[in-house]
């Protein structure tokens, strides 16, 4: 995924462009996040001033939110289903072979910047489980061989 | 004349290189200078078929599948040449697992094209608001009283109920807001409709906007499903541009306009007063009812909230079928419930049926047993907060009631089979972790509890005094479930508790004889 470099110029035009949105908070977030691929600690007083809220509460919006990343993520995001119709299809061993690969834990990104790994509580794809989401492309029937053409593909 | 050929768009298809496969037949086409119509539908629900690929015939559609792009040139060649392939299902329709349901929200899906609103209308689209747009707001909601539908999201709430009273509630600004995000593991019934039927659930938010006098609606869609906003958000403009959304819709006098809003990863947001708080832009804490959301819902205003499911059902039941729907069912439980099989199941996908099959006929018959081939050993049914219910209790018949007489729920129809591997124990744990991890931190019985429960767990699984410490987990479960403010912390104790009562050899603990619930 490309990602623009944080300017806060660039941020104010985003914010500007949604503060006549009811309850644009999140909406602000997002945008922010899916132009930057983060959401910087300088965005929080920028969307505070916008929607006349205090730094505080803006904080409190980003951090309770699992999504919002408050560091650059790698190139790419792996998100991989660890809730149970994937742990009653083999996700859990998936689960401890990705990290044993990646050599990081869920959360974490790879030393070399390249993989973000993120777990995620089901992605709808129960039928064809395991799944995962690879920056924004769907892939389900995982196994260690399909996960790891993945990761090379990936990490290339 | 060109070949009309379906390959689904659904994300479950793209998961498995539904991609891939068009682009394979594409290319073929192109190369044997065969003209080809390719359509992207959404899903049939069959996914252990997907990429499932459908050609038009005189006779109705054929199916084929699950397909590969290296399938692809013989498989061209037998289409084109009338012959059999080793991947033809036969009829679409006549397939028995699709044959034995009763599609009423499901009837579109996997037909119609989702980005074309003329194929919506050609099938059937649109006749339910065309009618409602004649009707009083009184008549409307009469119809959906008379359906007997209730809330498809889990709690089961009369719709028609909840109509009233945001209808009752006055005038000034009222909200519809359609909750979409469908966040059980093991459901992926809401996310199939958007993606293969969304203008239905406009339809539906439409004529529930007429019928409360609300002008203004928000579909709150889950982050993890991004297929699902691309075509929802596809289909609110193509609305729009037809005049199905918008001031003066169908040049009536009512204005009705809908807007997607995208959760950000937290599971609580599902619960309907915390998806009001994040669409307010807030945390999405948990708010104490009452007041109730349809007197002091979205901006404090009167608001009806309904799951996906229940908007869809709504245009086939103004379009004169409240009657029809009402005869499905049994008990209090009318109309069909989307089933959804997922997890370590052999045909695992979307079963459409009335209220009353069995949990045994679903999966044994259904379902066809696990993919690993080893036997059923738990079914988990109605999500995360759902009950594990052994094979002694598969007699039990889909029903809110039913479920609720044995400790369970049906909440959003999800089923996940596990095999004999499963460490219940485990389960039981993860439930609880679940809860901590996606509490949203307001109520203490919840936000302590889940993290005190999964210790208490750990103990019992070490070996730790197991009957002392599961003598404080069922303490502590009462106390979650009496005393949590929403559903999250009230019925996590369900799957952890289910999993005590009918695999205590898991736990440590002597196997004991089934207490019957009934």
């Amino acid at each position: 995924m490309q990602y623009e470099p944080w300017e806060p110029a660039r941020a104010s035009d985003i914010i500007a462009g949604l503060t006549h949105k009811e309850g644009a908070t999140l909406l602000m977030l997002h945008a922010l996040q899916q132009a930057f691929g983060y959401v910087p600690q300088d965005a929080e007083p920028m969307i505070a001033q916008a929607l006349n809220l205090s730094r505080a509460e803006v904080h409190g919006v980003l951090t309770f939110y699992p999504d919002f990343r408050r560091e650059p993520p790698g190139r790419h995001v792996l998100k991989l289903c660890r809730a149970e119709a994937c742990q009653a299809a083999g996700g859990d061993a998936l689960a401890a072979h990705v990290e044993t690969r990646l050599g990081v834990t869920f959360g974490a990104t790879t030393a070399d910047g390249a993989v973000t790994l993120e777990p995620a509580y089901c992605l709808g794809l129960c039928a064809t489980a395991p799944s995962a989401m690879i920056n924004e492309r769907v892939v389900g029937r995982l196994d260690a061989a399909k996960l790891d053409a993945l990761l090379t593909e990936a990490q290339q | 004349m060109s070949l009309r050929v379906f390959i689904p768009r659904d994300s479950g298809a793209l998961a498995v290189g539904a991609d891939d496969v068009a682009a394979a037949l594409l290319e073929q086409a192109h190369a044997r200078d065969l003209p080809v119509d390719l359509v992207r539908p959404g899903s049939r629900g069959l996914y252990w078929l997907e990429p499932m690929l459908e050609v038009d015939t005189p006779e109705g559609r054929v199916a084929y599948g699950p397909v590969t792009p290296a399938d692809v040139p013989a498989l061209l060649d037998a289409i084109v040449a009338g012959a059999p392939h080793p991947l033809r299902q036969g009829l679409t329709d006549e397939i028995p697992w699709l044959k034995r349901q009763t599609r009423l929200t499901f009837a579109r899906c996997g037909i119609v094209d989702p980005r074309s609103i003329d194929d919506y209308r050609a099938h059937g689209g649109y006749r339910g608001l065309e009618r409602a747009l004649k009707l009083s707001s009184d008549a409307i909601i009469d119809d959906v009283v008379k359906s007997g539908l209730r809330g498809r999201g889990g709690a089961g709430f009369p719709t028609g109920t909840k109509w009233r009273t945001v209808a009752q509630a006055g005038r000034g600004q009222k909200y519809i807001c359609c909750n979409a995000d469908e966040g059980d593991s093991g459901t992926f019934a809401d996310r199939m409709l958007m993606e293969g039927d969304p203008f239905m659930i406009i339809e539906g938010m439409t004529i529930a906007g007429i019928a409360v006098g609300a002008t203004r609606g928000y579909i709150y869609i889950r982050s993890e499903y991004p297929h699902a906003v691309e075509a929802m958000n596809a289909a609110i403009e193509a609305a729009r541009r037809t005049g199905y959304l918008g001031e003066h819709i169908c040049h009536s006098t009512d204005s009705f306009d809908i807007e997607v809003r995208v959760g950000a990863g937290a599971y609580i947001c599902g619960e309907e007063t915390s998806m009001l708080e994040s669409l307010e832009g807030k945390r999405g804490t948990v708010r104490a009812k009452p007041p109730l959301p349809a007197h002091k819902g979205l901006f404090g205003r009167p608001t009806v909230i309904n799951n996906v499911l229940t908007f869809s059902a709504v245009p086939y039941i103004l379009d004169g079928g409240a009657q029809a729907y009402a005869d499905c069912g049994m008990g209090r439980s009318r109309g069909t419930k989307p089933i959804q099989l997922g997890g370590n199941i052999k045909h695992g996908g979307l079963f459409e049926v009335a209220f009353g099959i069995t949990l045994g006929e679903l999966i044994d018959d259904i379902g066809g047993g696990t993919l690993s081939g080893r036997p059923v050993r738990a079914v988990q049914v109605g999500g995360p907060l759902g009950a594990y219910f052994p094979r002694a209790l598969f007699d039990t018949p889909f029903d809110y009631e039913a479920f609720a007489a044995r400790s369970g729920m049906v909440g959003h129809g999800g089923v996940v089979v596990f095999d004999d591997t499963v460490d219940m124990a485990k389960q039981a744990r993860f439930a609880l972790a679940f809860c901590a991890h996606e509490s949203c931190g307001k109520c203490t019985p919840c936000r302590i509890g889940s993290t005190r429960g999964a210790e208490t767990v750990d103990k019992i699984i070490a070996g730790d005094r197991p009957a002392a410490n599961i003598a404080v987990l069922e303490d502590l479960c009462n106390t979650m479930k009496f005393g949590s403010l929403c559903a999250l912390g009230g019925l996590a104790p369900i799957p952890v508790l289910s999993a005590l009562t009918h695999f205590p050899e898991d736990f440590g603990l002597a196997p004991r004889r089934l207490q019957a619930a009934e």
